[in-house]
């Protein structure tokens, strides 16, 4: 049998000509200081201008001088990096400046007194008053939420994972999609209708705990549910095998391994809810003064309190510093839990090693 | 304590393929039967329907008998929980649990169960480390994780967490097969010793292996892709590798096969 030869161009040399290692932050600089000239130059008012031609510049010099010193392939290369690069930094910048926006406006009123106090009878033209009914408001209906979310959500991903075969897991399956899809106001249009004009209840905290655990509980069941699939088959035959039945393998093999994944997936869905503002507008009403009762009467939660002061304050100074301020707060206590839910994750992690 | 098992007609399925087909053995306690036979022809699938495994593979059914002493484990009214803990299973792949540390690997199988008594865990995990020939290597280190061990001690700790729980029966389906020679010299070693309390039925591609551990020798095949596999025969594993009555036993265990 003869073997068909396909031609290979071999380089003569294993070693080529390299661009130096600090060649892309050259090119980076120089790009950036001619996109400014440029801008300046042609007398453009849009600061984006100017980083797109920067951009622009840097793709094209890292290509052109790849090309030219390494070849065209590693070019090539280099400038699928820098594309890599551009798109990452574009998706920063927002981000980035949302932060100091929110940070920088924000800290002017942000202090202890601010914390710790409500709005009592200030109106919303004045300075002072503070955040403290709306930090109670928003812990409760978000704890509650998860109370409501997190075992029916858990309980779900486990029947679809271990259990479920056939039609019925098909449904649950569909409806949870169909669930996520769900817009905000939506559920609480559905809260308000069923549970205030319906049942007659009042508003209340609990009210739009229940319109956040129908947008939460989509959440936690796709999350767990890919966390319980992780879990390698093996292990739980190995429990099986043990004579060890199956609610227990369940119970003590499958849930330990994935629990950090899924505390993480149940974080994530915390922070996506706590910051859901049309169904707390709808159900909770908003309320100046502290209501530590979830189950009746209106309360206030942190993003129907920026709404509020944004909307209803005549455009008064004072009240766009509090809607900062209270904005930051949200962001904070957002990212404090996402930092929580990666500590829990490393912390729970499988260990390996010795 | 060790048990003897009688199959008699048994055919299992994945959904409607059919695995394997009219199976009938009987499998005498405190010995060591080997399973050989080319890839593919049903060994693991057979040593799964003997504590009810095969069931936990979706659409997974059996038909026919296996009797352990005289009781049938297909029965209506058998647990199969109950028939797991008679009859325990060493998996091809050495699978620790992660999460628990080698002594919990170990415990795992009474505490899971609920069935212990604080004091006597101690003992157990000692006894079973012992029995599978890790306790020198590890009782200084009981608390670290258990997926720290190299495999072939892995798969020695997968031992002792099956041994722990006092099953009558042992199956192990490939128990060396990703391991090096002087691991795998370890464990049959080991299932040498654990003949004189379990009856043990081990699934091999190594020949020399089945030789020198056991004592029964089955030898498994099918006609072609797709069908069901099928028991050749099943003999001393003295006569099965010296003069076999079949002579595809003969051209499989001399190489001339495929
Ligand atoms: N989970 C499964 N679903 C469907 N078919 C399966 C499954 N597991 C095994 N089979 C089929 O059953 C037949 C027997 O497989 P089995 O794993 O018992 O073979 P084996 O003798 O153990 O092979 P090997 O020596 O390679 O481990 C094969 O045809 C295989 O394709
Ligand atoms: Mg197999």
């Amino acid at each position: 049998m003869s073997h068909a030869t396909v031609p290979v161009k071999r380089p003569d040399s294993l070693s080529a000509a390299r661009l130096p290692r600090w060649s892309p932050w050259a090119i980076a600089i120089g790009s950036v200081a001619a996109g400014c000239a440029i801008g300046l130059g042609a007398g453009l008012d849009s600061r984006i201008q100017w980083g797109l031609i920067a951009a622009l510049l840097f793709v094209g010099v890292t290509y052109a001088l790849g090309a030219k010193v390494e070849g065209r392939r590693q070019a090539k290369d280099r400038v699928a990096t820098s594309l890599v690069w551009v798109a990452f930094i574009l998706a920063v910048i927002p981000l980035a400046s949302l932060v100091y926006e929110t940070v920088a406006r924000g800290i002017k009123v942000l202090d202890v007194y601010f914390l710790t106090h409500s709005m009592g009878f200030v109106t919303s033209y004045e300075p002072g008053g503070g955040i403290y009914h709306a930090i109670l408001g928003t812990l409760e209906q978000v704890g509650l939420a998860t109370l409501i979310s997190v075992p029916i959500g858990l309980l779900t991903a486990i029947y679809l994972v271990e259990y479920g075969r056939g039609k019925l897991a098909k449904a649950v399956t569909f409806f949870v999609d169909v669930m996520t899809g769900i817009p905000s106001i939506v559920a609480g249009l559905f809260i308000l209708s069923f549970w205030i004009l319906i049942l007659g209840f009042g508003y209340s905290g609990f009210a739009g705990s229940m319109a956040l655990s129908i947008l939460m509980i989509p959440v936690v069941v796709r999350s767990t549910e890919e966390m319980l699939k992780l879990v390698p088959n093996e292990l739980r035959e190995a429990s099986l095998a043990l004579g060890v039945p199956k609610w227990r393998t369940i119970l003590k093999v499958v849930l330990p391994t994935s629990i950090g994944g899924i505390t993480t997936g149940v974080m994530l869905a915390v922070a996506r809810i706590a910051g859901e503002t049309a169904p707390v507008l709808l159900l909770v009403f908003g309320n100046p003064l502290i209501n530590g009762n979830p189950f009746s009467g209106p309360q206030a939660s942190l993003p129907l309190y920026i709404y509020d002061q944004y909307a209803k304050s005549g455009g008064s100074q004072a009240a766009y510093d509090r809607a900062w301020a209270a904005a930051l707060v949200l962001i904070a206590f957002i990212m404090i839990l996402n930092l929580v839910a990666r500590g829990i994750a490393r912390w729970k992690a499988p260990k390996s090693g010795r | 304590m060790a048990k003897r098992i009688d199959v008699s007609g048994l055919t299992a399925y994945y959904s409607s393929h059919k695995a394997i087909e009219d199976i009938s053995m009987t499998v005498e306690p405190r010995s060591v039967t080997a399973f050989i036979g080319p890839s593919g022809c049903g060994k693991s699938t057979f040593l799964r329907t003997l504590n009810r495994m095969h069931e936990v593979t979706p659409g997974g059914r059996v038909e026919g008998k296996v009797l352990l002493d005289d009781e049938d484990l297909y029965g209506s009214h058998v647990d199969p929980v109950a028939v797991r803990r008679t009859v325990g299973m060493v998996f091809q792949r050495p699978n620790p649990f992660p999460t628990m540390s080698i002594f919990d690997n170990v415990a795992a199988g009474l505490r899971l169960n609920g069935s212990y008594k604080k004091s006597e865990l101690n003992d157990v995990v000692e006894k079973s480390l012992k029995g599978a020939n890790l306790w020198n290597e590890v009782k200084d280190r009981l608390n670290k994780p258990g997926s720290g061990l190299s495999g072939g001690q892995q798969q020695r700790l997968c031992i002792a967490r099956a041994i722990a729980v006092e099953p009558q029966v042992l199956l192990m389906d490939e128990p060396c097969s990703a391991l090096d020679p002087i691991s795998t010299l370890a464990i049959e070693d080991l299932i040498g010793e654990l003949k004189e309390r379990f009856t043990i039925v081990i699934v091999t591609h190594n020949m020399q292996q089945a030789a020198r551990v056991s004592d029964r020798t089955a030898f498994f095949n099918l006609a072609a892709v797709g069908q069901p596999g099928k028991l050749i025969e099943i003999d001393e594993t003295e006569r099965i590798f010296s003069n076999p009555s079949v002579q595809a036993t003969e051209d499989y265990i001399s190489g001339r096969f495929g």
